[in-house]
């Protein structure tokens, strides 16, 4: 599987230095972007969460590392943990093509997929991914997030991630076509500039059919309820 | 060898009698750029200076004078000094990648040339973000013929924008999110406050169209939380020019922002437009006028009351000020008037053209005939005031116009588009405030004569990826701009985007056409404001390869730029073209 993961991962960085070569003299940008970094206390186990970018690159193409975690405090176990490395490419105004690798490395198993999807802008200013995540166990995930400005240092930003397996994958705990959902509304404050943002919230997550199943089997719920607690960070 | 020291433009007088000057002389002056730390008051960062300071030094210069200027390098990275508006052969235009390479960390490079021409310049660095983080400074030059216009006293008024980031990292941020810096946008509150006043259909209509375009009509200003400075000072620490009362006072405007707009007014006095980008200009009295990044007017006030007066410079955005005094004495203070509200762009502003802008999808929008009857359904009589009509003929309504509420209707300015967010007015009721169109030549410096060929240049961008080009064409995807030695050529510029562009094209005039025929006036920086169509036309009498640049830092460097190459011309003026190495 690691070996898998080199050569994809290889082959991506090959693709990126081949675009890069090709532009001049733009110089090249980089940040970090944190939306979640966060501590859930709910009706299940505490969670330490963590979603964000590094990116590196230029207009025409981006180089992104996305990774995204769920530490569970009392077992001491990585719930979910996923990295990926996505290009990025502009294909419209306001929307980039992603291409890339996905590694999951949670407690229990492994999985590795390509990906394939969307990142971008909406009209009326939703923050938007659609990815496909390729292998013989696919599935697809959509996330959206808005900015809602209360005022111009107070902002809730609601968001909503949904998951749908296309198969079923009983050891990542998707069952086919049952699709775990994701409801979040957090209020965070502006603190330092855009760099460093605190932030109260609710975070919902529910599973449905199969995926249900397969949780309920685990001994867990099918859905969870937290308050959290962390800071957006941007730099 | 001349020298001038760190002394404040101000504490220089220059008579009008000292200005007949008739030999020809030569001067020598030295710069040395170096890392100074820039204290606003409000924050205190390091930064790039001339002589040891931000602002550098004020360099005053004769018309006819041969000048020699050394310039050292004491930073540990490259530099480079552009002379802002002065003609000059190519080689001494100091645009690394055009001119020549740039100066080395610890080199002294020797510029020679001429000065051809008198009034209010600058200069600064044209290397990274070098003159956002302090790199500039102003030229006076004294001209060998009597000036048309009668002064006192002159002082120098140099407005910048200073930031607490590094020019780096502001780029860096914008890449990141283009809204980084912008903290005017339009909140709850404001939804709740247009609710109540408009009614729920019109705000919800009004917030969907923007959405829509996800743009924003708070996006005036890229780049907000500077502390605008005169003079290297900030409000709190007041720079202060001095005159006896009934003097006639010259205030050599410049600003040498990297991204900001001023509004500028001394309220109680009358201001007399008399040079624009150090071209003499027949004298004009305004209560206001708007300076655009990198312009210069130089303006006669004559307080004549024992008091102080404010200059007062309101960013065109409306997030901060600069303030100055004019004064009998030191530590005299005059009262400094409230910020005015933000302007909001408004769909004029968007103009028509813009890409991605889809009217049938856009709620609340109408639209009119070509001759001016609307069509049906739409309800004028029952919404007065609530349409305007765009370039194109086309009129919307539903949205939010109560933030030009205060437009001189009665007499637009051209230089904006009807219903333009941005239209200026005075401060002063009923006050006039400086259009293009005022701006009449002096005596003209070249004959009228049509021009042989037009070229357009339609300034455009993405604003949610932060990149900014010229026809969709950022500068280093694009071919160099060539026009031939002893042609006229007519510029183009239509502003596709929804920001305002101080266009600046290096080594020679831009004559722009703002309908006084043979009158129009010779500037270097030519405006163009959001949605609209602005021309000007250069004689193409400089040799070499130029640059050729929206002024604001952050657009320039992400692609609003060109290289102008003039083929032809002279042997001799064309000779020092040969070794300068392409951009």
């Amino acid at each position: 599987m690691n070996g898998r993961f080199l050569a994809i991962a290889a082959a991506a960085l090959t693709l990126l230095a081949a675009c890069l070569s090709i532009a001049r003299a733009e110089p090249y940008v980089w940040g970090f972007q944190a939306e979640q970094l966060e501590y859930r206390a709910g009706t299940g186990d505490d969670v330490a969460a963590w979603d964000f970018d590094a990116f590196f690159g230029k207009d025409e193409l981006r180089l992104v590392w996305r990774s995204e975690a769920e530490y569970e405090t009392g077992e001491k176990n990585f719930e979910s943990l996923q990295n990926q490395l996505r290009l990025q490419k502009p294909i419209s105004d306001f929307f980039d093509a992603v291409a890339g690798v996905s590694v999951e490395t949670p407690d229990g198993y492994k999985r590795v997929h390509g990906v394939l999807g969307l990142h971008g802008l909406a009209p009326q200013w939703f923050e938007i991914d659609a990815d496909l995540f390729v292998s013989d166990r696919p599935y697809f995930r959509f996330e959206a997030e808005y900015e809602g400005l209360i005022t111009n240092r107070l902002i809730l930003t609601p968001s909503v991630e949904v998951e749908v397996p296309l198969v079923d994958d009983r050891f990542a705990g998707r069952g086919a076509w049952g699709p775990k959902v994701e409801i979040g509304a957090r209020l965070s404050y502006d603190l330092v500039d855009r760099a460093f943002s605190p932030y109260v919230g609710v975070h919902y997550e529910r599973s449905f059919g199969e995926t249900a199943n397969l949780k309920r089997a685990e001994g867990g719920d099918a859905d969870s309820l937290f308050l959290v607690v962390g800071a957006r960070l941007m730099f | 060898m001349k020298s001038f020291g760190l002394m404040p433009a101000g504490l220089l007088c220059l008579g009008a009698l000292l200005a007949p000057v008739t030999a020809v002389q030569s001067g020598e002056y030295n710069l040395t750029v170096d890392r100074v730390q820039v204290d606003t008051g409000s924050f205190t960062r390091s930064g790039i200076g001339y002589n040891g300071a931000t602002p550098g030094p004020v360099l005053r210069f004769e018309e006819g004078e041969e000048v020699t200027i050394n310039v050292t390098n004491n930073l540990s990275e490259s530099t480079s000094v552009h002379w802002h508006g002065i003609i000059l052969p190519t080689d001494q235009d100091g645009v690394p990648g055009i001119s020549y390479p740039g100066i080395a960390p610890g080199e002294t490079f020797t510029y020679r040339f001429p000065i051809r021409q008198s009034g209010t310049y600058w200069f600064h660095s044209h290397t990274g973000f070098q003159e956002p983080d302090g790199a500039y400074g102003a030229i006076v030059i004294t001209p060998k013929k009597r000036e048309p216009f009668r002064y006192d006293r002159d002082y120098v008024v140099q407005l910048t924008d200073a930031h607490p980031h590094s020019g780096d990292r502001i780029l860096r941020n914008l890449k990141m999110s283009a809204d980084y810096y912008n903290r005017k946008q339009r909140t709850l509150f404001d939804f709740l406050d247009d609710v109540a006043s408009k009614g729920l259909d019109r705000t919800l209509a009004d917030r969907a169209a923007w959405g829509e375009m996800r743009m924003m009509p708070t996006d005036i200003e890229d780049l907000q939380g500077f502390t605008p400075l005169i003079n290297g000072k900030a409000v709190s620490q007041n720079w202060t020019g001095l005159f006896t009362p009934g003097e006639r006072v010259r205030l050599r405007f410049i600003n040498s922002s990297a991204m900001t707009y001023f509004d500028i007014r001394i309220p109680g006095l009358k201001l007399t437009v008399v040079q624009a980008d150090g071209n003499n200009v027949q004298p004009v009295t305004v209560d206001e006028f708007r300076i655009a990044v990198a312009e210069t007017f130089d303006v006669i006030v004559r307080p004549t009351e024992d008091r102080a007066y404010t200059i007062f410079a309101e960013s065109m955005g409306r997030t901060g000020f600069a303030r100055g005094t004019l004064a009998t004495r030191e530590g005299e203070e005059a009262d400094v008037p409230e910020l005015r509200p933000a302007p909001l762009l408004t769909m004029a502003d968007m103009g028509m053209a813009h890409e991605g802008m889809d009217h049938g999808s856009m709620p609340g929008m109408t639209h009119s005939m070509p001759d001016g009857t609307t069509m049906k359904g739409m309800d004028q009589g029952s919404m007065p005031g609530m349409t305007h009509s765009m370039p194109d003929g086309t009129t919307m309504k539903g949205m939010d116009h109560s933030a030009h509420g205060g437009m001189a209707m009665d007499k637009p300015d051209p230089f904006y588009a009807p219903g333009s967010g941005l239209s200026p007015t005075a401060a002063e009721p009923g006050g006039k405030f400086l259009s293009y169109s005022d701006l009449k030549a002096q005596s003209p410096l070249y004959a009228e004569r049509p021009a042989g060929r037009e070229i357009e240049l339609r300034l455009t961008g993405n604003m949610e990826r932060y990149i900014w080009s010229i026809n969709g064409i950022k500068y280093e995807d694009a071919e160099p701009i060539r026009l031939q030695y002893g042609e006229r050529v007519r510029f183009k510029f239509v502003n596709e985007t929804m920001m305002t562009h101080p266009m600046h094209l290096h080594g020679m005039w831009s004559i722009l056409d703002n309908g006084n025929g043979r009158w129009n006036p010779i500037k270097h920086v030519v405006s163009v404001t959001p949605g609209t169509t602005v021309y000007m036309e250069t004689e193409v009498d400089a040799p070499g390869a130029w640059a050729f640049h929206c002024h604001l830092s952050y657009h320039a460097d992400t692609g609003m730029f060109r290289k102008v190459i003039v083929e032809g011309g002279p042997p001799e003026k064309a000779a020092a073209l040969t070794g300068v190495s392409g951009g």
